[in-house]
């Protein structure tokens, strides 16, 4: 069999790619993970057929905990319909067959890249993050074995140190995305790069949250119910980010994460959902924000 | 609490490390009381670094112990305790100030976050508090306060050497480990450092090991000296018996020159 | 009316249609077929090989085609397909001192047992662009080789020669226990042991090594190499059977090696004494090999006793960075969308600025003078 038939019939491979024996041991990290929350499991990865950085780590766990009943829904940037989630979703529509979603609620699986969904996670959901530096230490100190050591130590004052040097500087924690966490109050964790609006989304989550960086060859894992606490000083408490006096153009949604967007050359803009499903399914319910067509309808 | 002080704080027994087959140091024997500020003098190469690293754990030495009295009271050797016990005792209970600044200063962040790392490290979570206390200690090593956001870079080389001693006594240490503190800076310089230096010890009743190549350091500071040359102690004793008195001939060769170049 | 932004199923299936049309080209430009770029392209097939780990010239000819020469794409290719392959077991080592072969020189030695054989290379021939070059010419007659020199008689490896007197040290010996690595199955645990390293290093990219390589003889971290051998040639892969419970010669390949050699002084524990960098490619690749020799024995400081002072001796700096294919998916992955992080990071630019503002409001009329200091 040649490779160009190998690569346009899929059945040539195992059920969603990868083979049984890689399955296992990508399981087997993703235990030790969920056994030790936060810590990260080094698993051999494989070389994935999208390149490294464009989701290989949570490819690789999805593949490994996706099962023929599963119903899985991929984003990126919140939306479905983002070229990258498109794009996964649909090696997962030719290697494993499982039916797809858009709507949360549906999902069993979800794959995400940068964002959690607006919609509360539920006890037989998994969220399944893409992650490309799983050190949250990495830039205060880049040596492989130095981060592993402080880990190990709970060593942990170093990125404290980073936290006060943005109070210093700016006046306030200046991180916005991939904010650090400390999980069950033994392991700093990056949550990836999800902005930290949706970090007190992952503190007791009823899902199971799973972590894959496929490049950095590391697994991790938050158990449903975990402690996830954003790390602040007690005068300078962790806060999201707010957009006050701000609807979803389009659903009138308040209160969610926003994309703004800019509707022409002299600066005017406007926030819509960044999460296409919650904002579509709003739309559905009758919700309707100031710019949305069938709003002006309604007004007459 | 008496009893304690009669008790020596480490206790150094027929330590000896090789590089190889070169030899780093060779059967040193000392105890080291609270409170006590010991000099370890020698040219280059005698080995007194290698003699610091090896007591500080930096080098696990070839043969020989270490036992280091806690604050409980216990005595444990340094070489048997888990690497994870060795790394608190360094952030905590030790000091340890290096020649070169940049070598234990984080040049890249604040003073004040230099000053306050350690605090971090052992769950302080207030920053205002920290800052205070940064800014406490800034001001016991004659740095002042508006200077607490600037990077060490923009420190002058006194200034830098003064911010690591901050940074190493924020969390109260009992013993600071010095190598060539003084080396490097202006004669000026010196003066003030090792000034602020006596006075801290003073004050917080620290014991100190420090390294230097420079007798009129080891005269200032120190209550007790150890001469050593090509990897042994050859002579030691009380500062003044040893320097006033010399018993050994590199020792008074060390002296007069000294001498020499002060007369 | 904005109408949030479908359809990317749709852009995607385009981009890749239009793609492929771009891949074809022309059409009345006759295809290229897999015999042309095997058979022609000799060492972007090696290359391919070498870095996509996995010795098939067939499926490395495939795989630039479909990549449209870009050989980092082809790489990609191989590896993935790699990937998914069964594995049934280690091939045994194979003896690069029974190699059949094809070139082979020393620059430590005028003469030496087996002869130098400068076989083909680029080496000595002048860089001028061929205009008149017929690509359907034929060749001349290669002469055959010197009557004096038997290129299938076995050829020591430099290494062993020195070897016989001391003069350079043995063969790399790990403890006893030690199980050899395979970073495609278990990830690099830091610090790692050199077997591991020269896997890492076999499968680097090329422009990556020799940069490394090259810094090394610049100053940082000299290690005074000398090209001790190199030597192309074709060797037998043999695989232990466990119904037969011997070895058996599964086919062949081709290989270069390079043994570069370097200056030790002599440390606490061992006497004065050559050193050794190891490399060992697919193909014919000697720029490859010569840097993987050198970027090897730089990599081997704190064994040796040397001074830690350059980038090509750390090893989790050198390993972490040489895999070209995480290197470009990472690189490259900044193409994806990225704007839910860059409107956390517009949002706290704007609150600063804002911050600012208030600021230099608050301080009067002068705010470009506190600014300033």
């Amino acid at each position: 069999m040649s490779l160009d038939q190998l690569t346009n019939e899929a059945p040539a491979y195992n059920f969603a790619y990868l083979d049984e024996q890689t399955k296992r041991m990508i399981r087997r990290a993703i235990l030790k993970g969920i056994a030790v929350p936060g810590y990260q499991v080094p698993f051999a990865a494989r070389e994935m057929p999208m390149p490294y950085g464009w989701g290989t780590g949570g490819v690789q766990v999805t593949a490994s905990v996706l099962g023929e009943s599963d119903i899985l829904k991929v984003i990126d940037q919140g939306a479905d319909d983002t070229t990258n989630a498109v794009s996964i979703r649909n090696f997962f529509a030719k290697t494993a067959n499982v039916d797809l979603t858009t709507h949360t609620s549906e999902a069993t699986v979800i794959q995400t890249r940068h964002r959690i969904p607006e919609e509360e996670l539920q006890e037989h959901q998994t969220l399944v993050y893409q992650v490309p530096i799983p050190e949250p230490l990495r830039f205060l100190e880049p040596r492989e074995t130095e981060t592993r050591k402080m880990h190990a130590l709970s060593e942990y004052g170093l990125i404290h140190v980073k936290l006060y040097e943005d109070i210093a500087t700016h006046g306030h924690i200046a991180t916005t995305y991939a904010y650090p966490v400390m999980v069950e109050g033994r392991y700093v964790m990056d949550p990836s790069p999800t902005p930290k609006f949706d970090n007190p989304k992952m503190h007791k989550s009823k899902a199971l949250q799973l972590f894959g960086a496929g490049r950095e060859k590391r697994i991790y894992a938050l158990p449903p119910h975990t402690d996830v606490v954003s790390l602040d000083f007690e005068d300078h408490p962790f806060t999201i980010q707010e957009w006050p006096d701000t609807k979803c153009a389009m659903c009138g949604a308040e209160g969610v994460y926003f994309d703004e967007v800019i509707l022409d050359d002299a600066g005017n803009n406007m926030f819509v959902c960044s999460d296409s499903d919650y904002c579509e399914t709003r739309q559905s319910e009758g919700h309707l924000g100031p710019l949305n067509a069938d709003y002006k309808e309604r007004m007459q | 609490m008496s009893l304690d002080q009669d008790l020596p704080l480490l206790s150094v027994k027929n330590l000896s490390h090789f590089y190889g087959q070169h030899l780093g140091c060779k059967n040193v024997n000392f105890d080291l009381y609270p409170g006590e500020v010991l000099a370890i003098v020698g040219e280059s190469g005698s080995g007194k670094t290698t003699l610091l690293n090896c007591l500080s754990t930096q080098i696990i030495p070839t043969d020989g112990a270490v036992f280091y009295r806690n604050r409980k009271g216990q005595s444990d050797n340094l070489y048997e305790m888990s690497e994870a016990q060795q790394r608190i005792l360094l952030r905590t209970d030790w000091g340890f100030v290096r020649q070169h600044p940049r070598d234990g200063l984080r040049m890249n962040v604040s003073a004040g976050a230099n000053v306050g790392e350690r605090l971090m490290a052992l769950g302080d979570r207030h920053y205002g508090k920290i800052r205070d206390t940064a800014l406490d200690w800034l001001e016991k090593v004659e740095i002042q306060a508006d200077r607490i956001d600037d990077a060490p870079r923009t420190f002058s080389g006194g200034m830098q050497q003064r911010l690591q001693i901050a940074r190493n006594l924020v969390t109260n240490p009992r013993l600071v480990f010095m190598d060539e503190p003084t080396g490097g800076l202006d004669v000026s310089v010196q003066a003030r450092l090792l000034d602020l230096i006596r006075r801290l010890v003073s004050e917080l009743g620290l014991s100190i090991i420090i390294v230097t190549h420079d007798l009129a350091v080891a005269r200032l500071l120190s209550d007790r000296i150890m001469v050593m040359k090509d990897g042994k102690v050859i002579e030691q004793g009380l500062t003044d018996q040893v320097l006033d008195d010399p018993h050994q001939a590199y020792t008074q060769l060390l002296v007069s020159s000294i001498l020499h170049v002060g007369s | 009316m904005y109408v949030a932004v479908k359809g990317g199923e749709k852009a995607i299936k385009n981009a890749h249609t239009l793609f492929a049309a771009k891949r074809r080209g022309n059409e009345n430009v006759p295809g290229l077929r897999l015999d042309q770029i095997t058979e022609q392209l000799s060492f972007a097939v090696d290359r391919v090989m070498g870095e996509g780990s996995l010795y098939d010239p067939e499926l490395a000819a495939m795989a630039i085609r479909q990549a449209q020469g870009d050989l980092i794409e082809a790489i990609f290719l191989i590896r993935a397909y790699r990937t998914t392959l069964p594995r049934f077991g280690y091939a045994e080592p194979i003896e690069t001192g029974k190699m059949a072969i094809e070139r082979r020189i020393s620059a430590t030695f005028k003469d030496l047992p087996g002869g130098q054989v400068l076989g083909p290379t680029f080496d000595y021939s002048h860089r001028l662009i061929n205009f008149d070059f017929d690509a359907e010419a034929a060749p001349e007659t290669p002469p055959s080789s010197d009557e004096d020199i038997d290129l299938n008689a076995e050829v020591p490896r430099v290494s062993d020669i020195l070897g016989k007197s001391g003069m350079i040290e043995p063969d790399h010996q790990f403890d006893e226990g030690h199980e050899t690595g395979d970073l495609t199955r278990t990830p690099i645990d830091f610090p790692t042991d050199r077997d591991v390293r020269l896997q890492n290093l076999a499968r680097g990219d090329e422009g990556f090594l020799l940069a490394l390589g090259y810094s090394t003889q610049r100053g940082y971290a000299r290690s005074h190499p000398f090209a001790g051998e190199i030597r192309f040639g074709e060797v037998e892969v043999e695989f232990f059977a466990e119904e037969l419970g011997f070895a058996v010669p599964i086919g062949t390949m081709e290989v270069t090696e390079c043994q570069m050699i370097n200056q030790f002084k002599g440390s606490a524990k061992a006497p004065p004494a050559f050193t050794r960098g190891y490399g060992l490619v697919f193909g014919q690749a000697e720029r490859k090999a010569m840097s993987m020799a050198l970027v090897d024995r730089s990599l081997r400081w704190k064994e040796l006793g040397e001074e830690f002072s350059a980038p090509a001796q750390d090893q989790e700096f050198v390993l972490s960075h040489s895999d070209n294919i995480q290197a470009t998916g990472f690189v490259e992955h900044l193409k994806l969308p990225h704007y839910v992080d860059f409107q956390a990071e517009l949002d706290l630019i704007r609150t600063m600025r804002k911050e600012f503002d208030a600021q230099q409001n608050e301080n009067g009329d002068e705010p470009k003078m506190e600014a300033a200091q």
